[in-house]
């Protein structure tokens, strides 16, 4: 009895002691994947399709890390998280990295032991109607209720919007933004407000999107971007170049089709720094030089990403706005390899 | 003489830790020693990650502002109250759904556990199926079940169904007239306690009187006539101190009266329905396990039927029930939690949910959302305990 007793003692200080986890890079290459925390369904962002594969413009940076790490873009594994879930899975170490629609704040980057690595997604936060309530400005919304997702911003841009025009709501709250969009489909809400780019994903979920259209307002201001724990400075660093190296490579014209004549063929040196034949080092974050040549190589440039899961290309069809390149009207901006 | 011996040899040639009584007692101490030291080390293991990694700890977020609103509130809130406020109004909100829900399936299941009894074929049968039914179905289903089955069929605000001009019901909930106290209404209220009083004392002087005499008295009928009589006298006499507010129907929605908000209902009937499955089968039980003879001994006696099943029946059927009563009690209580799943604000919605993430600190909303679950458990377990130490059969 007596030493069972202080095996399980053992066992409890075995686990307890695992909890305090090393370097991450170190973890993730010793078990062969990035296990990456994604929401439970939003498409464009992050979503599964029929066949169980993920894709979505957050998806897209799980893989921009792994194909740095192993050269393979698909050696990632996905947790699909709610709202609520997504900062206890990351600060418990579940997931190596958070990128999920989830708005940069003040409280989060510094209380939560998270540090926001960029912004891969300006947004704003906007309202949903249907076509027959007759409404054309959230102004004239005083008294209406609204589907919301539970533990957003958006629940709190909500309540600062109603409050400062001295107007009443009424909140109904979900766990999944699926629940949100039956909910607004079934009538229980007036209106269903989330960020600018979920409505536009969650527009196409409905039977008749047509019926639906989002308001002018945009009321707040939500640059979305991959969250890691605070504490490891390396992968901290992997994840943010990762997405620095594709709105670089955006900048520089490199693209997934062009990325292997221009290895071979260009003189000019900032791709060449990009792509790691000179200059810079890969192992300054414990990676193969040509870290940057394999994100564009099996994920894209930013540009790529952007029009393939939310562009007009796809189903979402956003207009580029606030997230083209600084050079083209925009605030994508990456500090330079070098 | 000999046992004497015995004893003056163990304490003499026996070592300490050889003697069983010092042994249980050392073990039992090193034991709990041994699980303080455990528990103190998660504890410490818990704050120092924690601190490691820049997360913040502490209960100092409950008196922060909390920033959001809530759907429903028992008590005054809105933004500016804090994430303090938010645990109470959760808090409330799991209490209303859970005292609503434990009337509801007691007295769907009492009704239920009699009918599946009935010698009538049909109504056993039906009862039957209820039980069945509703008890093989997983609640989170049922809970969806009725939240869109409650939603769906239900016209918008503008096409409310209205009976008079003062009930509406639409998909946003049920809209009723609400009681508004006037100046001067407390006399009524002091009227319904003198009554409550009153009919308490009535009822004593009654029960002594049958001991002593064996002279029955109308209890029941004369004490409904003083409690709802007395208060209505004084209310018409003082002139009617209270008005009915009128739900009515601005810009998105009803504003004003009473309003049941399509959650609550779709939460409490489901509660309701799949408790009172699994009660109706307890007072089965119940029933069932008084012997037939019991029946027929009173019926021996001159007992009337009616009089038989509430002198001789219930009362020992109750004892077999009490206990299963408390178990689904509990069950009710700690599945209200899923009222997440539909929106309700209940406990874990607002405050395990939206005020866990908004703060961060996992561990301390967790803590005190188990610690109130538990609370609640232990408070409805202490009660059904006591009452049914009063229904014991006690002999004499």
């Amino acid at each position: 009895m007596y030493k069972k007793w202080m095996a399980g003692l053992g066992a409890g200080l075995i686990v307890a002691a695992s909890v305090q986890a090393g370097p991450t890079l170190e973890a993730v290459k010793k078990k062969g994947f990035v296990q990456c925390g994604v929401s439970t369904g939003l498409p464009g962002f992050s979503a599964a399709d029929d066949t169980g594969k993920f894709t979505g413009i957050d998806v897209d940076m799980c893989r921009a890390v792994a194909a740095a790490i192993f050269g393979d873009a698909d050696k990632v594994k996905y947790t699909p998280l709610t709202a609520k879930e997504r900062f206890t899975a990351l600060q418990s170490g579940e997931i190596d990295m958070l990128p999920r629609n989830t708005t940069w704040t003040y409280t989060r980057d510094t209380s939560l032991g998270l540090n926001f690595t960029g912004v891969n997604y300006y947004d704003g936060q906007g309202f949903l109607v249907t076509r027959n309530l007759g409404v054309k400005s959230a102004l004239e919304m005083d008294g209406a209720s609204f589907c919301i997702q539970a533990g957003t911003t958006t629940e709190l841009n909500l309540a600062d919007y109603f409050r400062s025009n001295k107007m009443q709501y009424t909140p109904i709250t979900f766990d999944t933004s699926d629940q949100t969009i039956k909910a607004f489909e079934a009538g229980r809400c007036d209106a269903l407000t989330s960020d600018q780019s979920q409505l536009y994903a969650l527009r196409i979920k409905l039977q008749d999107p047509s019926s639906a259209m989002v308001l002018p307002e945009v009321i707040s201001k939500e640059p979305l971007g991959p969250v890691v724990r605070q504490g490891d400075d390396e992968w901290f660093n992997i994840v943010k170049w990762s997405l620095y190296a594709m709105i670089n490579a955006e900048e520089l014209g490199v693209t997934s089709a062009n990325v292997d004549t221009m290895k071979g063929s260009t003189t000019d040196p900032n791709v060449r720094r990009l792509l790691g034949l000179e200059g810079v080092k890969g192992e300054w974050m414990g990676l193969p030089d040509n870290w940057g040549y394999s994100i564009i190589k099996m994920v894209g440039n930013y540009g790529e990403a952007f029009e393939r899961n939310v562009g007009m290309g796809s189903p979402l069809g956003i207009s580029r706005g606030l997230n083209a390149l600084w050079s083209k009207g925009g605030i994508q901006y990456a500090p330079p390899v070098r | 003489m000999t046992s004497d011996e015995s004893e003056t040899v163990s304490t003499t040639k026996v070592p300490l830790w050889r003697q069983p009584v010092f042994r249980a007692v050392l073990f039992q101490v090193l034991l709990v020693l041994g699980i303080l030291a455990f528990g103190g080390f998660l504890l410490d293991n818990t704050l120092r990650n924690m601190e490691q990694r820049g997360i913040t700890t502490g209960f100092g977020f409950l008196s922060n502002e909390a920033g959001f609103g809530i759907l429903q509130s028992l008590i005054a809130y809105d933004e500016t109250y804090t994430y303090g406020r938010t645990f109470l109004v959760g808090l409330l909100n799991t209490l209303l759904v859970a005292g609503l829900g434990i009337v509801f399936a007691t007295l769907l299941g009492f009704f239920i556990g009699v009918a599946r009894l009935s010698h009538n074929w049909l109504v056993a049968r039906l009862a039957t199926i209820y039980i069945e039914a509703f008890r093989n179905i997983p609640l989170l289903l049922q809970i969806m079940f009725w939240y869109f089955a409650v939603l769906r069929p239900l016209p918008g605000p503008r096409q409310s169904l209205g009976m008079g001009d003062s009930v509406f019901l639409n998909n946003r909930g049920l809209f009723l007239p609400k009681p508004v106290a006037d100046d001067g209404f407390g006399v009524v209220l002091v009227a319904l306690m003198i009554a409550l009083v009153a009919v308490f004392l009535m009822v004593r002087w009654a029960r002594r009187r049958q001991e002593e005499t064996g002279r029955q008295f109308p209890v029941v009928s004369l004490g409904l006539l003083v409690v709802v009589g007395l208060p209505l006298l004084v209310f018409w006499l003082s002139g009617k101190p209270m008005h009915w507010e009128y739900p009515e129907l601005k810009g998105f929605n009803f504003r004003g009266g009473l309003e049941v908000i399509p959650e609550l209902a779709a939460l409490v009937l489901a509660l309701s329905i799949y408790t009172g499955a699994f009660i109706a089968e307890a007072v089965r039980s119940g029933i069932q396990a008084v012997s037939h003879g019991q029946t027929e001994a009173a019926f021996a006696l001159g007992l009337r039927p009616r009089v038989t099943l509430k002198l001789v029946i219930i009362p020992q059927a109750m004892r077999v029930i009490i206990p299963q009563l408390t178990s689904q009690y509990l069950n009710l209580t700690k599945n209200s939690s899923l009222a997440t799943a539909i929106g309700y604000p209940d406990l874990v919605n607002v405050f395990a949910g939206t005020t866990l993430n908004q703060t961060g600190q996992a561990v301390e909303v967790i803590a005190m959302t188990m610690g109130v679950y538990l609370l609640i458990s232990l408070v409805i377990s202490m009660f059904m305990n006591w009452y049914n130490k009063r229904k014991l059969l006690v002999e004499r």
